[in-house]
């Protein structure tokens, strides 16, 4: 058994028209036990950007925080937030620094860039980044969220269009997935506001 | 280093309050050749005076302005090889900055960096403070900027500022002279005739030095012909 698959996941992010959105399932689990129906793998950086964390729980949540505190720091020395891109750089360098001992944890990065740009991007668990147009998928449903998102995406959505598109492809691609879903979570950014949204799915 | 009897801290304080050996930097500072800054509305000059110990020095060796990044340069007043050192760990700073971000550093994130590695060598033991203040000229998103670092690890952004051996004239000079929308070519004029205002003998494109960087964002070290140029606009 992989330590990928250890506690399941399912995170993906879409790029729309002036906007972008992240979601991911909410199941947290033990092997085959779930133990949790509501755990949160999506996290705001800042209010435009955003970071999904897949695979390994507690390698989730140590890394989401050692991120927050290198933003934190950026903020307060440089007075200003961080560029999305400027971000996937330094969570590459952070995994990459643990080579020979890493964190079992594949992020996917969403945010708006300069001038609003949607940005996002993905890597593997030692920091090598894949850049897309599109979309953007990790976590033991990945192979099924790529082919929901291939046939579903279309360039160019607006934000209404975007969430529909985003639910749809995570829930049927978790369902073919035993180790993720039990609902999902959809965080819709667009350069005004975020919507948040919990979505019903099969709880199983 | 850890055993010897003198690992102990060269700055420890006087009754005073004051920390000498930096005052004693600052003095070496101030009997060091005159340099200057003017941040203009499009772009930063830097320039100094090159006076060599004697005429069979090759004067095209000698280099006081130096590029630390593409967008960002530094000159000096006061000891030249303690500027080298300084030069070389400030210019690693900036690489480490990129390799982290992928983003060239910001000018005032290089200055604090620098500003901190002088800061250091006033409260480490067995070391002794860098007898050179250092004005870094460089442009970013935030525009031109000026920064003036001394030997005590302050830094300073300025307009205009001038630093070593004629520094009270040659700030008068500026003060008068400077205005908030002069255009580069206005500055680096009177960079020239501020220079000259302290100078002892005849000034020639050989013997100063001036860096310029404009919006174009490239920090460059004018040429003797381009020095010589300007010159004669300004007589």
């Amino acid at each position: 058994m992989s330590i990928f698959e250890y506690n399941g996941s399912a995170v993906v992010a879409m790029v729309g028209k002036n906007c972008f959105a992240i979601a991911s399932d909410r199941r947290l689990g033990v092997q085959l036990q779930t133990v949790a129906t509501d755990f949160q793998r999506a996290f705001k950086i800042h209010d435009k950007l955003y970071i999904g964390l897949s695979g390994l729980a507690t390698d989730a949540q140590t890394l989401y925080q050692r991120l927050v505190f290198r933003h934190k720091l950026y903020q307060l020395r440089e007075e200003r937030d961080m560029k999305p891109q400027t971000f996937a750089s330094l969570v590459s360098a952070l995994l990459y620094e643990k080579r020979f001992g890493p964190y079992f944890c594949q992020p996917v990065i969403a945010g708006l860039g300069d001038n609003d740009e949607p940005f996002i991007c993905t890597m593997d668990c030692l920091g090598a980044k894949e850049l897309a147009k599109d979309f953007v998928v990790s976590g033991t449903a990945s192979e099924s969220l790529y082919g929901a998102c291939e046939s579903m995406y279309k360039p160019g959505m607006e934000p209404e269009e975007l969430f529909e598109t985003i639910s749809q492809a995570l829930l049927a691609s978790v369902d073919r997935d035993c180790l993720s879903g039990w609902g999902g979570y959809v965080l819709l950014v667009t350069p005004t506001e975020v919507q948040e949204r919990v979505l019903k799915g099969r709880m199983d | 280093m850890g055993d010897s009897q003198y690992s102990f801290s060269l700055t420890t304080f006087s009754p005073s309050g004051k920390l000498v050996q930096i005052e004693h930097a600052l003095t070496a500072v101030g009997s060091g050749q005159t340099s200057l800054g003017i941040k203009a509305a499009n772009g930063v000059v830097i320039a100094t005076e090159k006076k060599l110990p004697s005429i069979l020095v090759d004067e095209t060796s000698v280099q006081k302005i130096q590029t630390l990044t593409p967008n960002i340069g530094v000159v000096y007043s006061g000891m030249g090889p303690d500027f080298r050192v300084l030069v070389r760990k400030s210019r690693k700073q900036a690489q480490q900055y990129y390799r982290l971000y992928k983003e060239t550093i910001p000018v005032t994130q290089l200055v604090r960096e620098t500003a901190a590695v002088m800061q250091e060598f006033t409260q480490s033991g067995g070391v002794r403070p860098f007898g050179v203040s250092l004005l870094i000229a460089g442009y970013d998103d935030n525009g031109p900027q000026l920064y003036q670092v001394d030997p005590s690890g302050s830094y300073f952004s300025w307009k205009a500022s001038a630093m070593g051996k004629n520094v009270s004239n040659a700030k008068t000079f500026l003060e008068k002279r400077y205005t908030e929308d002069m255009e580069l070519d206005d500055a680096i004029h009177t960079a020239i005739l501020t220079l000259k205002e302290g100078y002892e003998g005849q000034i020639s494109s050989n013997n100063i030095e001036i860096g310029v960087i404009r919006s174009d964002r490239e920090f460059k070290v004018l040429s003797p012909a381009e020095i010589k140029d300007f010159l004669e606009e300004v007589e």
